[in-house]
This record gives structure tokens, sequence and C-alpha cells, in this order.
């Protein structure tokens, strides 16, 4: 089954990447196999928000997705940037959905915001060492 | 013919001849992994010899856990089951009129379908060759009713190619095989295949082309009513006066390269696909049903694991009220079945082997979305005469699947309206349910421009968002490497479930691994 998906996406990803930073917000859905979007806030909205929850309150059910609000761990960009891009328990790999710019702007956006204020900049090697 | 040629570049030709490589690589792939091989299910298992007064805790009621559940009572073992949920099922589940359906989020989904439509958010179909599933529906008496896949009078959809209409199924996949049949009998009778092909098989082979592509006298594949009868005709065959038929025109091989709707023709062959396939008449669920039935006094709903502690002597779990009580309560047997997600067990504090503990914690579990969309009338039925199968396009929804049952009856009908993964899942995960169904039925309209004045309502699960799973199936880091540490028995403790298994997101999976996990457990049990 997973291999028919990974043939399926890679027969749709001739799609061009149509990069049309004017609103990012209408950029969804633009390539079946990565997300188009290049700005913290866009990015956040079209994919952490899914599990972390708009304003990064997270969600509790029978497991949980952590909040981002007000979250310490976040001091050091270096474990936001590992954890987007390998994943960790739960959460998966988003490196293969994302390119190095994308992670370093939505690293750069949860670390301040979401009552977050870690205002050193998130460079783009950073994100490309930890790959 | 010599227009077709000379309209097609290299690439095209290259590009063609690699999907149809590509396929075979690819299925051999497939059955290497275990991915397209039969089910290993031998029939009903029999658990013989004394299991001693010895208890289990079954952790979930999907349908691993059930079958255990099912399986350790009839041995005689004392079993109680640990469940999440206010029912049983787990991924097996339906969605009908009148559910409600909170995700993580909170928000909230108040089904309105009409009476006796339904949508299967998780899984909807069962192969022929998943034995183990569809031996418990007989012996559960569920009814099964055939699950259209293939439906040739269904759409092939691209939004760049047709001027963004839908194509027949049957005009794209007649002519693509008919065009590829006769340049390959060009090939042939232009002896290139001499090095590989004995010259009584080359006759073969021309002769073999003939019938499969529906070429003509001299291997052409042109417009005829030999080809009408495949493709469709532009006049259907009728009685009386005008009865005679017109054929269609065929589409050129340029044209069906270039529109990439070839992409979805072999998806309904794989062996997962093929048909015979089975659905349970009523919704996905009636098989939860028939196990609850059975073994539902053996559950405790509402009940959320938060804590799995095993020593030499027993195994202790903790849990809460799932809607929100903190107040602790344990339960105690000699062994535990634990079909918790390892998405959520990731999470739960335990003290399993750090084997294990690596496994669980790095197993993440794909997205995927459905959407379940009713419409005022079966218009696809009406209109289009599309009865059951599905629809494929490269719009996000990625394809539409129309109801496999109730054909022909008045009033709503309730169609799949999206399946989707990857990058697309992620971000319908993103949107609230409501933006999630309204941006589908404007996909939708541009397959189906009845959607805009039929719908009436929908719903929409994405399963990142499902409070009990946190996703649709388990990934494996390495599962050549870690495969076997996971099926181990951990202390007094087995894993069973569709992640334990070579059958990933389908329930035959979780039903074999359950049936291994008991097999093995009572082997220790009685051997003790
Ligand atoms: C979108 C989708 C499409 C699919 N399509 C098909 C298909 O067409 N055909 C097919 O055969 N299969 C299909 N599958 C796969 C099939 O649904 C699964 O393989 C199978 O249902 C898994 O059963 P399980 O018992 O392993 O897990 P589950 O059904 O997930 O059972 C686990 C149980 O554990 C409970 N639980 C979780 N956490 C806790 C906790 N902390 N405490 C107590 N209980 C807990 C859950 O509530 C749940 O009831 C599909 C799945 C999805 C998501
Ligand atoms: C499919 C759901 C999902 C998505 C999408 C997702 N996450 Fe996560 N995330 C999780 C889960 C689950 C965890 C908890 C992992 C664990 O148990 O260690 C997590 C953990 C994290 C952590 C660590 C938090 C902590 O307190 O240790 C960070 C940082 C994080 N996510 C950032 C992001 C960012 C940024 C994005 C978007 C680019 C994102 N996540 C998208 C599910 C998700």
């Amino acid at each position: 089954m997973r291999f028919l998906q990974l043939a399926l996406a890679s027969a749709l990803a001739f799609t061009p990447a149509t990069a049309n930073a004017q609103s990012d917000s209408e950029m969804m859905f633009k390539n079946p196999s990565r997300l188009t979007q290049t700005e913290g806030k866009d990015i956040y909205g079209a994919i952490c928000a899914g599990c972390h929850m708009p304003e990064g309150e997270g969600a509790v059910g029978a497991g949980k997705y952590p909040a981002l609000a007000n979250n310490e761990t976040l001091e050091a960009a270096g474990y936001p940037i590992y954890v987007v891009i390998h994943g960790q328990r739960a959460m998966p790999p988003l490196g293969r959905v994302l390119n190095d710019e994308q992670i370093a702007a939505v690293v750069e956006y949860i670390r301040t915001n979401l009552g977050n204020n870690y205002t050193d900049p998130v460079t783009v090697e950073e994100v490309t060492e930890s790959r | 013919m010599s227009s077709i040629e000379a309209s097609m570049s290299r690439r095209q030709l290259l590009t063609m001849i690699g999907t149809a490589a590509g396929s075979a690589v690819m299925y051999n792939a497939m059955t290497t992994l275990g991915f397209a091989q039969a089910s290993t299910y031998t029939g009903p298992i029999k658990l013989e010899g004394d299991p001693k007064g010895a208890s289990v805790l079954i952790l979930g009621a999907g349908l691993a856990g059930m079958t255990a559940a099912l399986e350790l009572r009839d041995a005689g073992y004392k079993v109680q089951v640990l469940e999440y949920r206010e029912k049983a099922g787990g991924r097996c589940w339906t969605l009908r009129g009148g559910d409600k359906y909170v995700e993580l989020g909170g928000a909230v989904q108040e089904v309105k379908f009409a009476e006796g439509n339904y949508i299967n958010p998780g899984p909807w179909r069962i192969p022929h060759h998943h034995y183990g599933v569809l031996d418990y529906c007989k012996r559960l008496g569920v009814k099964l009713e055939p699950f259209m896949q293939v439906n040739h009078n269904a759409y092939l959809h691209h939004t760049e190619a047709f001027d963004g209409k839908p194509q027949r199924f049957r005009e794209i996949a007649s002519d693509y095989r008919g065009h590829v049949a006769e340049l390959l009998a060009k090939v042939v009778n232009q002896d290139a295949l001499d090095e590989t092909v004995t010259p009584e098989d080359a006759e073969l082979l021309l002769e073999s082309l003939k019938t499969y592509g529906v070429l003509d006298e001299n291997y052409a594949y042109v417009k005829s009513n030999e080809t009408s009868e495949y493709r469709g005709w532009e006049k259907e065959p009728g009685g009386g006066v005008d009865g005679a038929p017109i054929p269609s025109e065929t589409i050129g091989l340029a044209e069906i390269l270039q529109s990439r709707l070839w992409t979805n023709l072999i998806t309904g062959d794989s062996i997962d696909h093929q048909g015979t396939i089975f659905q349970p008449v009523g919704g996905m669920d009636m098989i939860a049903q028939g196990f609850e039935k059975q073994i539902g006094d053996l559950i405790t709903y509402n009940a959320k694991v938060t804590k799995i502690d095993q020593n030499e002597d027993g195994v202790t779990v903790t849990y809460v009220d799932s809607n929100g009580g903190e107040a602790e309560q344990t339960a105690s047997a000699d062994y535990c079945i634990c079909t918790i997600p390892f998405s959520i067990l990731s999470q739960i504090e335990h003290n399993f082997s750090g084997e294990m503990t690596s496994v669980i914690d790095s197993m993440y579990y794909e997205g995927s979305v459905k959407f379940g969309l009713e419409f005022k009338r079966r218009f696809w039925e009406q209109d289009e005469r599309i009865y059951g199968g599905i629809t494929y396009t490269n719009l996000p929804i990625s394809q539409i699947s129309y109801p496999s049952t109730d054909y022909f009856s008045d009033g709503p009908g309730v169609l799949l309206g999206g399946y989707c993964w990857g990058a697309t899942a992620y971000q319908f995960n993103a949107l609230p349910p409501e933006e999630r169904v309204a941006r589908a039925v404007d996909y939708g309209a541009q397959i189906h421009p009845q959607y805009t004045e039929e719908f009436s309502n929908g719903v929409s699960v994405s399963w990142h968002r499902v409070p009990w799973v946190l996703g649709c199936y388990g990934i494996w880091r390495d599962k050549e490497a870690q495969y076997a540490a996971a099926a181990a028995m951990d202390g007094r403790t087995l894993m069973a479930g569709e992640h334990i298994s070579y059958l990933p997101a389908w329930q035959e999976g979780a039903i074999l691994s359950a049936l291994d996990a008991v097999t093995r457990l009572h082997q220790h049990v009685v051997s003790a």
C-alpha cells in the first residue's frame, strides 16, 4: 500500500511548485508531495496547526499533541529544527515535505510567537546541518 | 498512425515504456516485501490445553484486541479489555446520521446523513484474499456485498488534460492498450525483437497483440465497430429503424500520454484491489458490532490507559475515565496483549524493555483524510450511469468513490468525496472540518457540476486528528531491523495490531497479528 502511494506521489510530482508568494494562505495543495508556503506563519498554519493547534495550545485525547505555546524546549533552535526534520515518536518527520528555508522560517515563527520570545535568528545553515 | 508517430517524442515513448517496466519492478518489490502476498490465515485457530485459570488484560478493543479477546475467552482464559472509546471497533468505524464525532482540537461534527446512508472513514474494502477477515465475518454473521473498485464508466480526470474535462475510464484504458499493442506490433514487424523472441513466438505475439489491443488486419488501432466494443460508441447500438451504432473516434497516443491519465489505469489491478472485493452491508463497523455481540461483556469502555507496569508476578494497568476523570483505577492480570497504537503507547508510562521502547518510540503514523458527502439525489447514477467504482483526479481530493450499495434508490446518497495522503493530507488536517468539506465540494464540482446544486451535508475525518490513534497506520523506520523485537514477548506482554504485521493499514494485518500473539501466549502458558 505504501509502495502504491509512493509511486503515485512520484507520478504526480511533475506538477511544478510554482512559487507564487503573493498570497501564501491561498497556496494550499499546490504540489501533492510538498508544501509550498514560504512565510513562517503560513507554514505553521498549513501543517503544524493541524496537530499543535492554531494557537499552539496542543490537544489531548487518548494520545496528545504537546503545546508549543509558552514552550521552554524551544529555547535552543536546534531542538525544534531536529524534531521537524526527523520527527520524534508520534510526530512524523517533515523534512521531506518542507525544505530548509521553510523549516528555518517556521521554527523562527514558533520561537517568536505563540507566547515564545526567543529572538536569536534561525539560519538555513543550521537546518541544512541538522539534516 | 504516421501522424501519431510524428507527434510522439522519444521521451514520451520512453516514459511509456518506463511505466510498463516500472509497474513490473514495483510488483516485484511489493511481492518481496510481502505486500502483495495472500493472507497466511489457515482457518480458525485451536488453542488446545488448559490455561490453568490464567488471566489476560487486553488493551484496545479494535479488531486486534477483540480477536484476541474472543479466542482467549473461548480457550478458557479470564479476559478483560480496556478501551478508550465508548464503543468497540477502533479504526473499523462507520459514521451514520445522528453520530457525533469530536476530533482533536475540539471541533464537533454532527453527521446529518439520511437514514441508511453512511461513510466508512477508515477501512472500506476487504480484498478476496484476506481470509482472516472474511472468516470472522462468516463466523460473526456479518453480511458482505461486493465493493466496486474498477468502474469503466467512472472517470479519469486531470486539470491540465482535455481542457479539464473528465474522461471515461474505458476510453483511456482501451486507447492506451490499443496504442501500446500497435507500437509493439510495429516493433515485431520491423524484426527488432529477433534477439529476444523466436520467430514462432513473434507470430504468436502478433496474434495476441491483435486480440489484446483490438488491432485491425494491418495491426493498427483505429476507429471501428470492434474498438468501440471496448471504448464505447459514438451512438450506442439500439433497436428498430435507427438501431445501427456509430463507432467512436479514438484518442491519439500523444494526447493520452501527455494527459497522464494512465497514472491510475492499473490501480485496481494490484492483488489488494482486484475483484472480488467486499464490504459489509450497512457499514464496516458491522464487523466491530459482530465482535461486540460476542465479547462486549468483557470490555470496559471509556477507560484511558495511562500506565502499564509489569513484573515477575503479572501486569498492572492504570487507567482513568476518558471523559476527563482524574481518579485512577487499576486492572491486573497474569499477561497483557497490548493493541494500543504505538503513536499513543509512546506517550504512556510503561516499563517495557529498552529494545521494545525504542521500537515504540520510533514509529510515527501516516496521515490520511476522507470525506463523506451527502447529495440530495444520486446524480452520478441518474445522470452519468456510474454505479459504484472510483473516479481518479489530480485534484487534492484525489478520488471520488460512488456507493457500492442501494443502487437506483431515490433520495439522498453519500459518496466518498476525497481520500488523500501526504502533503495534501497535512494541509487538510490543518483546516477546520467545515472548510475541509467545503473545499472537497468545490474540487468535486470540477468533475461533477451537479455538486453545486445537489450538495446537502458532509463530514470529514482527518486521521492525524483522531484522538485515539493519531494517524492512519504505523510507519516503521527500519522494519527489517526492528520487527522481531516488536513482535517478541516482552516480559508478560505481547504487542498486536495492524502495526505488528506485513499487511500495514489492512484489517487482515490486525487480525493475523492478534492470532499469532494469542497462539504464542497460549504456548507459553500451557508449557509453563
Ligand atoms: C483511512 C484508512 C483506510 C483504511 N482502509 C482499509 C481497508 O480498506 N481495508 C482494510 O482491511 N483495512 C483498512 N484500513 C486499516 C484498518 O483500519 C486497520 O488495520 C485496523 O482497523 C487496525 O486495527 P487494530 O486493532 O490494530 O487498531 P485499532 O482499530 O486502532 O484499535 C486500537 C484501539 O485502541 C484504543 N486505544 C488507543 N489508545 C488507548 C488508550 N490509551 N487506552 C485504551 N484504549 C486505547 C483505540 O480507541 C482503539 O479502539 C484503513 C485504515 C485507515 C485509517
Ligand atoms: C501529525 C501531527 C504533527 C504535526 C503535523 C506536527 N507535529 Fe510537532 N509534534 C507532534 C507530536 C505527537 C509531538 C510529541 C512528540 C514526542 O512525544 O516527543 C510533537 C512535538 C513537537 C515538538 C517538541 C515539543 C516538546 O515540548 O518537546 C516541536 C518543537 C514540534 N513538534 C514542532 C512542530 C512544528 C514546527 C510543526 C510544523 C512544521 C509540527 N510540529 C508539526 C505532532 C505533530
